[in-house]
């Protein structure tokens, strides 16, 4: 040191401050930039059951509008600003095409509104390895189980969680006795199997179990066939499995003995409900209809969600590192208000967002599950769908 | 009961030190205003006041009430001798919760689907500006030395530093989820603010804007997801603090100076808003779901009474 004479010192003394400068310029010029990708692809409109609800084809892309607007406004706080980039696939498009070709480096988030065989295909692709998904449309156990993704987060709750808030609520009612009405479709005989174990975990007896096979034309349906289809012996309650709406509706007023209904109709178990207004849900209600011009559904609040998640992140951490989010994500620090009470955070041993269930008939709130009572060591939320020990899940980490 | 009476008629007339002082409650099912007389325990009258009111303050000269009357989309003055509305400010939309300066020529409203925060000159009625903050904005509330405007965003998480000179934000603070309501120590050192969702207490300090001490609510018998704290209130003297802890029917007591807390006080249900006797000797809690009023006697601790009101009673305010 004592060999370097004065001038080089100076000179050294210069470029550090230069140096110094320069930094402190960069730093606040550069927002720091948080980019999200939104994947989905169109699908076909079911067969429509009635006339009163409208297909909506733009499920989820309002919501990821909002969250993105409501993250950037905080983000003028926090030096953040998130870009969101809408991937929408047409029907005969090819989904990994797109993946490959679009999203490729640029986004490291990527909201994934897609089938669950798609979904997983999806986060199979080798250019899929280093990012995060966020899976805002799949309901299906197995996706959390024996074939969960370790680059895969869950927004919706799955079957297991809605079975186990309807037998939760059930359980409270004394409806002990079940008569279960199971739907011809795939998913329906998956939403049977949550039922059996929600019954089976609660205590609760399926007395009867029935696959409706009639005509799903309501004329016929609702006059004769569910009458007779109903009488059975003695039950407290008819559970039904019919995510599609095909034959459901047509069951209250018209079983044989008088008995409520409950399941994918009459009382339903939901992510969202337009009659949830508790815990500052109106003002989101409020917020999305304005902007959307329609009522929040499921996958726009899973969508809302699931930006917020990275945006909540994103503040916390004050990075926009997809390993320094991901690690706070799953960590016990993480806590997302979602307008339902309780804080949101993710099951670090399968990727499930841990969330209050809605039990909504048309026009009421009728509950929130984990319903009163049902305790748990570490929390209540983890009452409802699959807990660690249970989990098949095995993440390669 | 008939003791407590009795014991309260003797403080009275011996000391003649309680003043007859009246509690103002906006009811927001009813659309109306309960006027109560605390000291006897007796609602004296109900008037009608417009649509959903909500967040309610008193002039610093006693003379006016500002009830924020959230369907109506205005803030109206209310003549706090004769209860007749006196003129409207402008609000914004759906007004909930606003906050007054010492002074009381200025009010500061948070406009919650707007992310905004309204500054309005109340001697002209008029807004003279719109400050944007962040999604969702509720408690807001005015340093007594008049210096910062602290308001809370409740989707973004933080406080808002607002210099009442330039009504420009000049530092925001990252806070727990979901905070609800602040509040100022008289010496406007330090801003106390709830987190509904994380059931915390944070007090900040205001040179730094950094956050000093957390403090978790934990009531036993009551599950945490019921622990919502709301309302917060500081005394001149900064000993005690209260926090109004919603569904957990409890107002927790809080040392001020080693921020224990002291006590949790059963109060009525859903327990939101609170405000003090001119004289800081009582503390009303407005409760929303049994539609009452408790008055706590600060001196004992203790809950001593009740008021039914009506449906729903939100904010309070108290005339001496």
């Amino acid at each position: 040191m004592r060999s370097i004479n004065l001038s080089l010192r100076i000179t050294i003394g210069f470029l550090f401050i230069i140096h110094l400068l320069s930094v402190g310029v960069v730093y606040a010029e550069a927002k720091q930039t948080i980019s999200i990708a939104y994947l989905t692809q169109d699908r076909k409109a079911p067969p429509p059951l009635s006339n009163l609800d409208a297909f909506i084809k733009d499920k989820g892309v309002p919501g990821v509008q909002l969250a993105i607007d409501d993250n950037n406004t905080t983000g003028q706080f926090t030096g953040q600003q998130f870009v969101l980039k809408k991937f929408i696939v047409p029907l005969d498009g090819n989904v990994a095409d797109t993946f490959n070709k679009g999203i490729g480096d640029q986004y490291p988030y990527i909201i994934v509104n897609l089938p669950a065989e798609l979904t997983n295909k999806i986060a199979d692709l080798p250019a899929a390895k280093q990012k995060l998904l966020f899976d805002v449309a799949t309901i299906d156990d197995v996706l959390r189980n024996e074939q969960c993704r370790s680059n895969v987060l869950h927004l919706l709750p799955n079957r297991a969680m809605r079975a186990d808030a309807l037998a939760q609520y059930m359980m409270k009612k004394r409806w002990n006795k079940w008569f279960l009405v199971i739907g011809a479709t795939e998913e329906d005989r998956l939403f049977a199997d949550a039922l059996r174990r929600a019954a089976k975990r609660f205590g609760m007896k399926i007395v009867e179990e029935k696959t409706w096979e009639h005509t799903y034309d309501a004329r016929r349906t609702a006059q004769s066939d569910v009458a007779v289809f109903t009488q059975v012996d003695d039950y407290d309650v008819l559970v039904v499995a019919d995510e599609q709406g095909q034959f459901g509706e047509y069951l209250e007023y018209r079983t044989w003995n008088a008995r409520p209904v409950i399941g994918t109709q009459g009382l339903v178990a939901t992510a969202w409900h337009r009659t949830h207004e508790q815990w500052g849900a109106v003002q989101i209600q409020n917020r999305f209809k304005e902007q959307a011009g329609r009522w929040m559904e499921e996958q726009d609040y899973a969508a809302y969600l699931a930006v917020r998640v990275i945006g909540e992140a994103a503040n916390r951490t004050k990075s926009n590192d997809i390993n320094l989010l991901k690690d706070y994500m799953l960590s016990d620090a993480f806590a997302l208000q979602g307008y339902k009470g309780n804080p949101l955070s993710f099951r670090p041993w399968d990727g499930q967002l841990r969330q209050p269930v809605l039990l909504a008939a048309p026009r009421s709130l009728v509950a929130v599950a984990p319903i009163e009572g049902f305790l748990h060591p570490k929390t209540e939320l983890d009452t409802l769908g699959y807990d660690q020990p249970e989990s098949t899940c095995k993440w390669s980490k | 009961m008939k003791k407590i009476v009795l014991g309260l008629f003797a403080a009275v007339v011996l000391t003649g030190a309680v003043q007859a002082e009246t509690v103002f409650v906006t009811l927001e099912k009813d659309n109306a205003l309960a006027v109560v007389d605390p000291i006897a325990g007796k609602l004296i009258k109900t008037v009608e006041i417009g649509q959903r009111p909500r967040g309610i303050a008193i002039s610093p000269d006693n003379k006016f009430l500002y009830v924020a009357v959230s369907d109506d989309n205005t803030i109206k003055i209310i003549d706090a001798e004769t209860l007749k509305e006196a003129g409207k400010l402008p609000s914004g939309e759906d007004p909930e919760t606003f906050a007054l300066n010492p002074a009381g020529d200025r009010l500061y409203v948070s406009n919650e689907d707007d992310s905004l925060v309204t500054v309005i000159d109340i001697k002209h009625k008029k807004a003279v500006k719109q400050i944007k903050v962040g999604v969702e904005p509720e408690g807001i509330t005015v340093s007594p030395d008049n210096l910062w405007v602290a308001s809370a965003s409740e989707t973004t998480n933080m406080v808002h530093w607002i210099d009442t000179k330039t009504n420009a934000i000049v530092e925001n603070t990252l806070v727990d989820p979901r905070p609800r309501a602040l509040g100022f120590t008289a010496d406007s050192q330090q801003l106390w603010v709830t987190s509904e969702m994380a059931g915390t207490l944070m007090i900040l300090d205001v040179k730094t804007k950094q956050i000093i001490k957390t403090i978790k609510f934990d009531v036993q018998g009551v599950t945490r997801d019921k622990i919502q704290p709301v309302g917060v209130v500081i005394d001149k003297d900064r000993k005690r603090g209260y926090v109004a802890l919603g569904p957990a029917n409890r107002v927790a007591v809080i040392n001020a100076q080693t921020f224990e807390v002291e006590k949790y006080l059963l109060v009525g249900q859903r327990v939101w808003n609170l405000a003090f006797s001119p004289d800081q000797k009582r503390l009303y809690t407005t409760n929303g779901a049994s539609n009452d009023i408790s008055l706590i006697d600060l001196e004992t601790q203790t809950v001593t009474k009740s008021v039914g009101v009506g449906t729903y009673p939100w904010g309070v305010a108290v005339k001496p």
